[in-house]
């Protein structure tokens, strides 16, 4: 019979978000104080040019960084200054500090795409899957990027700001039966 | 000769290979529980690969989030963990209201406290004793479904709603709780001891439920960190993490209470660390019961952020206005132009929101972190390797509920 035991945490200390953004802008190279940092309530998220973004997700995962909590992303089309279309975040947590940050880049039209994290964490097979599926961002490098949540032969991504609510036909082997018919 | 497993499972081509079976697992299947469809390769009984297909209960939740008002979207949050419903709402309007930085009154805080822990209960319940009847323990899960009624009536003195209550609101509840429903609590705390101790009694000396159960979709600690493994998934494989303590939200840094790890990470194990988390919430809802503040359960209104209570709408021309504030189409709130993300530690692990605001009264993006859709993610890792009759217990043991997988 295996025993369940009980354990205690410490609190949670405060964040260290510039050291963490001093040690990523060594980690890519960068002069200090380039990568942009924001906080708002308790959320710090450094934000992090395409480019270098498998770079610097393979950095913070070398640096404690070991659980992707969350990879998701929205359409900022129409949205006040937005200066790219769509915005895709990782949220990370060292599990032995409690430390948390969101890591934010962006994507932009005809073909948004962004190296894929699969090999950093697995945790991140799904939810690539998912923003694939509802945004249609191709994550390259990923090895079964298939659809998720719509079926496969699904046009279209529904979290897309120019996807109506409603209205987009019927999906073609649901074919409505008229009275008669039935 | 008979196949080696180790040889099948290095191999390259696993659906090519002429020997093998492929068995459809669901989407109607009793062992799902919900819809979900498992395709598996079979050679004899052992699954060397299992892939999941899921998206039947897909229903655009998150899209609907685009279009509803904080509080409309609470009925659909509802409807994602239908097991821990306020659970959910909880998660939701923490989020809302730490974007409007509305900060509530310490009864709200502590009513919230108790309804989150009745859920914990509420959901180990379903899992313990739904895991038990896939095993063929039939009797414990009745046990289970015993208690369950009576959290069940608790919701509904309380918000009027058995299943989907949509208790809070932004700011507050909707409406505050009386010594009736305080009664029902403590009714149900006098007798979940020994409810607890039927279960423990019928399926912890079960010889076929700990067979089926010790050893079976073993997940090493490292793997459930690398796997974004929360909850009582991860604790169960000796991940001490645990939202409550590690950022304390509501009123969880007044109370005292432990966090239950094991280190085995077998589906045993995580029977176990739910059936403590049980007597842990119970601790808690205990503690909170007897230490429920007085006074409001709404923040003040002066900050227009909060539904006036009914008097206030009839009897006064302040509580008119701001009625109708909150409720038109064209005035509602005007939250900063941001993006947050909170999370709970709710029964099944991380429920996390985020949402991106244009300053409208609607989210212009919605988020959810499902922990169902992330623990499913797992079972391929879990199952492969395991004989067919394993499936039940691994499913049992990850409690999918597959309206928030699929949302």
């Amino acid at each position: 019979m295996s025993e369940a035991v009980v354990s205690t945490h410490t609190p949670f200390a405060d964040l260290a978000v510039e050291t963490i953004t001093a040690g990523l802008e060594g980690a890519l190279g960068l002069a200090t104080g380039s990568l942009k940092r924001s906080s708002f309530r308790d959320n710090h998220r450094i934000q992090v040019d395409p480019p270098c973004l498998g770079r610097a997700l393979l950095a913070l995962r070398e640096a404690g960084m070991d659980l992707l909590i969350d990879l998701a992303a929205a359409d900022y089309l129409g949205y006040p200054d937005a200066e790219h279309r769509y915005g895709v975040w990782y949220i990370l947590e060292n599990t032995s500090t409690g430390t948390r940050i969101m890591v934010r880049t962006w994507a932009d039209d005809p073909s948004p795409s962004l190296p894929s994290a699969f090999d950093i964490w697995r945790g991140s097979d799904w939810m690539e899957r998912e923003v694939y599926d509802l945004l249609g961002i191709e994550f390259t490098g990923h090895p079964d990027l298939r659809r998720i949540l719509m079926p496969d032969e699904f046009a279209g991504h529904p979290l897309r700001k120019d996807y109506p609510l409603s209205g987009m036909g019927e999906r073609h082997h649901f074919v409505p039966l008229a009275r008669d018919e039935s | 000769m008979p196949l080696k497993l180790a040889d099948a499972i290095a191999a390259p081509d696993v659906e090519e290979r002429e020997c093998l079976w492929t068995l459809n697992f669901g989407p109607q299947h009793p062992a799902t529980h919900t819809t979900l469809r498992l395709v598996l390769n079979l050679d004899g009984e052992v699954i060397l690969k299992a892939t999941p297909d899921i998206g039947f209960l897909h229903s655009g939740f998150e899209k609907l989030g685009e279009h509803l008002d904080f509080n409309q979207y609470v009925t659909i949050v509802d409807r994602m963990n239908y097991i821990s419903p306020v659970a959910n709402e909880i998660a939701w309007h923490q989020t809302v209201e730490s974007l409007l930085g509305i900060d509530l009154t310490p009864r709200c805080k502590m009513i919230r406290v108790i309804f989150a822990e009745l859920m914990r209960i509420h959901d180990h319940l379903l899992c313990c004793g739904a895991a038990a009847l896939d095993l063929g323990a039939f009797t414990a899960f009745l046990y289970a479904f015993n208690q369950r009624e009576l959290i069940n009536e608790i919701n509904e003195w309380a918000s009027g709603q058995r299943f989907h209550p949509s208790y809070t609101r932004v700011g507050g509840l909707q409406r505050d709780v009386d010594d009736a429903w305080i009664g029902k609590v403590r009714g149900f705390l006098d007798g979940f001891i020994a409810a607890h101790n039927d279960v423990n009694k019928l399926l912890n000396r079960n010889r076929i439920f700990l067979d089926r159960c010790r050893g079976v979709g073993v997940l090493s600690k490292e793997e459930a960190i690398n796997r974004s493994a929360t909850g009582p998934v991860a604790r169960a494989s000796g991940v001490q993490r645990d939202l409550r303590r590690l950022r304390p939200y509501l009123a969880y840094d007044a109370i005292d209470f432990d966090v239950v790890c094991a280190e085995e990470g077998d589906c045993l194990a995580r029977y176990l660390v739910r059936m403590e988390e049980m007597l842990e919430s119970w601790k808690i809802v205990k503690w909170a019961i007897d230490n429920l503040p007085g006074g409001p359960v709404n923040a003040e209104i002066d900050g227009r952020m909060v539904l006036p209570n009914q008097l206030s709408v009839y009897r006064s021309i302040e509580g008119l206005i701001h009625h109708f504030e909150l409720n038109m189409t064209n005035r509602k709130w005007k939250p900063p132009v941001e993006e947050l993300y909170t999370a709970t530690e709710s029964p099944n692990g991380e429920l996390g929101f985020h949402i991106v605001s244009d300053g409208g009264p609607c989210a212009w993006r919605v988020r959810t972190r499902p922990p169902s859709f992330i623990h499913f993610s797992l079972f391929p890792f879990l199952a492969e390797g395991h004989a067919v009759g394993d499936v039940a217990a691994i499913l049992g043991s990850l409690n999918i509920i597959a309206a928030e997988l699929d949302r």
